[in-house]
């Protein structure tokens, strides 16, 4: 039988405020525990929620960014259920009226294709605490730190028909959050956490399946592995004659398993309505326009002008354009059009990246700054240095001994481009190898590598390579 | 509509209240004519009526995203009947 998977997420983004959604209180990571809850977040009587303006901004960012419709009226709802770490026995979310309505993505797949994944909706509702489960005196423990901390839900529509295109999903939409600047993204920290709906169906059939929802999710890469996982069993069960069970399954990334949650069995009834604390939210043009002028160029757009202007490879724009640091420290590092767009993006993905990731260092950190490498790229193009001269100069600019150029003068790396002096160093090598020379001209092209290699390190390594090629070739013709 | 007592049983759990079996029929009884009431209102026309959100003729007032709350866990937790480690306990919740 022929099964087809159908994938559709829930992605809850942290949204990157300095205060609570309806409170003063602080939402720093890591904090001690119950530091940042007070009376607002704790629910304790009389108080009274009042809509952080900044959340509500980041909301309609998102909105303007997926071309979705803006709810300029929008009402906040009170989703009921008991729960240690929800102090008030209901959450203040969104149900009718949420402040972003339907919108869309393109994603591109790893065959380079791209597909648009439609958004239902996105709507501003808050955190619970944290419950930790270890023995407390036989008892659990209650963190409300993170009560009340801002969250954006963004729902897809069951768009995705692979565990590959639910990753590209989020990733496009976690690329999306952090270049309009309101979420970090941070999947550990939980500050972007994906919950996947997931069933499957017989190919070319119209009805969906029964779907399962997959939470606990915390990177790209279980993503991937608790859907194929989920896929599998479905079809393992619905092939064994029996019926799927709709129902909140956990992945576990030790076993690579999704496992039923038990607390969950009973059917959820959440009984919103609207909450009578929240007067609806009422947005105008002016704020909507004053958010619009705010949006930087956005990731699709700017990929695809790496592509078409900068003539870069389709994954090397898509590398650079996932990071909206990434992309700036690129076009930053082109100083202007003076180094070719091929040259610093091989120089940003694969030396500086692969630098960092091996040192475990994000690009805030990095010791070499874009104008900085900049510097060194145009010593590559203007033939100061060559391309591997260059990598040494990248090493002590990282150890921070100064400027490309201060460490070019400074260690005497200049190329030597100098035609007599190069053939002078060549005729040295081949007076030196009279059996090699003997070899080539009796026709093993291949030693060519070996003179170049000799004349290059009489040079120290700065020999212009191409200079060097030229002349040796003529001269090993005798 | 009329409620019947499985439906009682499932508000009274969801709403996490105990109710004693003997009053059940007068809880079915009283929430089945609250009921009837919202039959009674939706009943009414209210074509070309705008639904209403909130009974006041307002709209939410937004605040600046500032900290102004200081750490008052002391405080809070004088009141809590336990704590460790700067948490509320709280009977264990099993996952």
């Amino acid at each position: 039988m022929q099964w087809e998977t159908v994938i559709g997420l829930e992605i809850h983004a942290q949204l990157s405020s300095q205060s609570k959604i309806f409170s003063g209180s602080a939402i720093a990571f890591g904090a001690e525990p119950n530091t940042q809850a007070n009376a607002v977040d704790l629910g304790m009587p009389g108080v009274l929620p009042v809509l952080n303006k900044a959340v509500l901004a980041m909301a309609v960012k998102f909105g303007l960014a997926t071309g979705a419709q803006i709810g300029r009226t929008s009402v906040f709802a009170r989703k009921n259920y008991f729960y240690p770490d929800l102090p008030k026995g209901y959450q203040i979310s969104q149900m009718d009226l949420p402040i972003v309505g339907p919108g869309e993505v393109e994603i591109t797949l790893e065959d380079g294709s791209s597909k648009i994944v439609r958004l239902t909706r996105a709507h501003l509702e808050e955190d619970a605490g944290k419950s930790l489960h270890e023995d407390y005196s036989g008892m659990s423990g209650i963190d409300l730190n993170r009560a009340g901390t801002p969250l954006l839900e963004i729902v897809s529509e069951p768009d995705m028909r692979s565990a590959k295109e639910a990753v590209a999903y989020a990733r496009t939409i976690h690329s999306l959050v952090r270049y309009i600047g309101i979420c970090d993204g941070n999947m550990q920290e939980g500050s972007f956490r994906c919950d996947a709906n997931v069933s499957v169906r017989l190919k070319g059939e119209e009805e969906y399946g029964t779907r399962t929802e997959i939470k606990n999710v915390n990177s790209f890469r279980f993503l991937e592995r608790a859907i194929n996982f989920e896929v599998e069993r479905q079809i393992d069960v619905l092939e064994a004659g029996k019926s799927v069970v709709q129902e909140t399954r956990l992945y576990d990334a030790d076993l690579d398993e999704t496992r039923s949650m038990r607390s969950k069995e009973e059917a959820n009834d959440y009984r919103y309505f609207p909450d009578p604390d929240l007067l609806p939210v009422v947005i105008d043009d002016a704020f909507i326009d004053s958010l619009r002028s705010t949006l930087p160029e956005l990731p699709a757009a700017r990929r695809a002008r790496f592509i078409s202007e900068l003539g870069l490879s389709a994954e090397d724009a898509g590398t650079l354009t996932a990071d909206r640091e990434l992309a700036d420290y690129f076009e930053a590092a082109m100083c202007g059009g003076k180094v070719k767009a091929k040259l610093a993006a091989n120089w940003v993905i694969v030396e500086l990246t692969g630098r960092l990731n091996k040192e475990n260092l994000s690009l805030a950190d990095s010791p070499v700054d874009a104008g900085a490498l900049g510097q060194l790229l145009q010593r590559i193009s203007d033939n100061t240095i060559s391309g591997k001269i260059a990598k040494q100069v990248f090493d002590a600019m990282w150890a921070g001994e100064g400027s490309a150029d201060e460490i070019i003068e400074a260690k005497g790396l200049v190329q030597i481009t100098d035609t007599s002096a190069i053939e002078a160093m060549c005729d040295e090598v081949i007076a030196a190898n009279p059996s090699q020379v003997e070899q080539y001209r009796g026709g093993k092209d291949k030693l060519l590598g070996f003179f170049v290699g000799q004349v290059m390190k009489a040079s120290g390594g700065k020999a212009n390579p191409a200079q060097l090629n030229e002349i040796l070739r003529k001269k090993l013709q005798g | 509509m009329t409620l019947g007592i499985d439906d009682v049983k499932a508000i009274a759990h969801l709403a996490r209240i105990a109710i004693d079996e003997e009053t059940l029929p007068t809880h079915v009884k009283n929430l089945s004519s609250v009921l009837a009431l919202a039959d009674q209102l939706k009943a009414t026309d209210t074509d070309g009526v705008e639904p209403m959100a909130h009974p006041l003729d307002a709209v939410q007032r937004l605040r600046d995203d500032v900290v102004t709350e200081s750490d008052q866990r002391e405080k809070f937790q004088s009141i809590a009947p336990a704590v460790q480690d700067g948490l509320y306990l709280v009977p264990k919740v099993v996952e």
